[in-house]
């Protein structure tokens, strides 16, 4: 019997992060730094929730929308970063940001229309307007301009003749912010270009230094902006798959009605956990977050004194330094030599190239025995 | 000396009493000779008392016996908890004294080589002590967690855990 794939599904690639885990999988004593998870459990108020909801037999559907006393807490939550949502209209709990960002592009993108990813950007995106059917035009952003999403950088890509623009900061792979100055320059090309966008922030908790800023708060954005979040990175529950997307009713009850005949509903144990998150984790996300900036601080300061070249990162749990030659070379050979796993920056799409992303989500006993090892491989490099 | 920076580097070294004073000032952003100089400093006024190891004995053949002692004592206008104090914490077997509130006066934690050894030196060093009324002693039978590190075999997830 042969087997007929979808062209969209045939020219989807396997992701360039999973083959170096199969490598190191094989491997007896390797540090991974490789993983964008968070080397914490979630809080237990949020676990015991969870398991609270389960004795309860909790276990049906929920709402399509979510749990509304969560979207509400979300709500309540949201206008910290300056934010104002409905919580029966304007906010979806999906599984996970990545389903958010799936409901989004399907709701938002025709076959043709084009989709600017800033990049180095998140690996799912990209996919995520194929499937859609529509056409990727990379935007690069540039190590010098610590990569920030700029309006030069917009116009040079010919980001004008996009539909739909995302982007995700604090970033993951680079760990770049935008504060509001550098968002006002985006959002004036959104504007003026009449971009949609797309801002998946979902490491908004994870940002060191200030406050977090959303481009949907800027001048004449709410209306044309779907603001991503979730709780597996601040919360440290990845594998509870929850997110959710807060945008314009119109465009929030496309991706409800996508939802709803797909996923139905986020998965209601999950759902339980994010609301005692919302209502009562500040401290721990707090406490996370200090921890993730000492290791921060930690492995900046020792790539610096190796001498590579490396921006102060200051949001999500990554580092992007750049490294000698071919960084797909690089961390392949410090795989198998070191035995540290790094991703090269390329998978991250243009712009990541002679670079490679380091997660700092690892416990600095570990963390010290990478950038040792590292630094061992850099003088014989 | 800032007082935040003195206790995040006291957090730092709870955390990993090996952390070198570069560690710590990488993680705090201060300089290493910063970092040397709160460290010094909360040694001499006594804040830092020691560094030490956190030992899942039970995972030696030949390791030692821990016991925890409750212990009551009665007190005269000649004698004080401080007078018992200082006569008991001087054997090298008390691990820990503590004068704690509720049913008992002091809590020792005791560490011998032997049960016979522990039982030894309960009732030939400190139920004859005077002022001691009573003695109530636990063995400690098995650890599953002790300054704030779980032991186990390490097979399961090692993240670290985030609890009340």
């Amino acid at each position: 019997m042969s087997h007929h794939l979808s062209e969209r599904a045939e020219r989807t690639p396997p992701s360039g992060i999973r083959r170096f885990f199969e490598i190191a999988e094989e491997m007896e004593d390797v540090v991974s730094l490789g993983v964008g998870e968070p080397d914490f459990s979630a809080p237990w108020p949020a676990r015991k929730a969870a398991i609270e909801a389960l004795e309860r037999g909790q276990t049906s559907y929920t709402s399509n929308r979510g749990r509304r006393d969560l979207r509400e807490a979300i709500s309540t939550h949201a206008t910290r970063y300056g934010h104002d949502y409905d919580a029966e209209e304007e906010i979806l709990v999906t599984t996970g940001v990545s389903e958010a960002m799936d409901l989004a592009m399907r709701a938002l993108v025709d076959p043709g229309d084009v989709v600017a990813v800033a990049e180095p950007a998140y690996i799912s995106y990209g996919p995520d307007a194929s499937f859609s059917g529509g056409e990727v035009l990379p935007v690069p952003t540039e190590a010098s301009e610590e990569f920030r999403l700029t309006y030069d950088a917009l116009e040079r890509a010919g980001a004008e003749r996009a539909d739909v623009l995302v982007f995700c900061y604090p970033n993951n792979p680079t760990g770049a912010t935008m504060d509001a100055t550098h968002l006002a320059e985006v959002a004036e090309f959104a504007r003026e270009h009449d971009l949609f966008v797309l801002a998946d922030e979902v490491y908004a908790a994870l940002t060191y230094e200030g406050e977090h800023d959303s481009i949907a708060t800027q001048r004449g954005m709410r209306e044309r902006t779907v603001v991503f979040n979730g709780f597996s990175k601040a919360y440290a529950m990845t594998g509870l798959r929850l997110g959710y997307a807060m945008g314009p009713p119109e465009v929030v009850d496309a991706m409800n009605r996508i939802h709803q005949y797909t996923m139905l509903s986020a998965p209601t144990t999950a759902q339980a956990a994010a609301l005692e998150a919302l209502e009562s984790c500040d401290d721990a996300v707090a406490d996370m977050r200090e921890q993730y900036d000492r290791r921060r601080r930690f492995v900046l300061s020792r790539f610096r004194e190796m001498g590579l070249d490396c921006f102060e990162a200051q949001g999500a749990f990554y580092v992007f330094p750049s490294v000698p030659g071919d960084d797909e070379a690089f961390a392949e050979e410090l795989l198998r030599e070191a035995e540290v796993a790094v991703v090269p920056g390329r998978v991250f799409g243009d712009g990541g190239e002679g670079h490679v992303r380091v997660s700092y989500a690892r416990s600095l006993p570990e963390l010290r025995e990478a950038m040792d090892r590292i630094e061992a491989f850099l003088a014989d490099y | 000396m800032d007082d935040d920076d003195r206790r995040r580097v006291l957090d730092l070294l709870c955390e990993d009493a090996r952390y070198t004073p570069e560690d710590v000032a990488r993680q705090l952003d201060l300089t290493p000779e910063e970092a040397e100089a709160h460290i010094e400093a909360l040694e001499d006024e006594g804040v830092l008392r020691g560094y030490t190891a956190v030992v899942d004995w039970a995972a030696l053949d030949d390791g030692i016996v821990e016991a925890k002692v409750e212990l009551n004592v009665e007190l005269d206008r000649e004698t004080g908890y401080e007078d018992i104090s200082r006569r008991i914490a001087k054997f090298p077997e008390v691990a820990a004294f503590q004068l704690v509130s509720g049913d008992y006066d002091f809590a020792l934690e005791v560490r011998a080589d032997s049960m016979n050894a522990v039982s030894r030196f309960v009732s030939e060093e400190i139920a004859p002590i005077p002022e001691v009324t009573q003695t109530v002693t636990h063995y400690v039978m098995e650890t599953y967690k002790a300054e704030g590190i779980e032991f186990g075999d390490g097979e399961e997830d090692d993240r670290l855990s985030y609890s009340p």
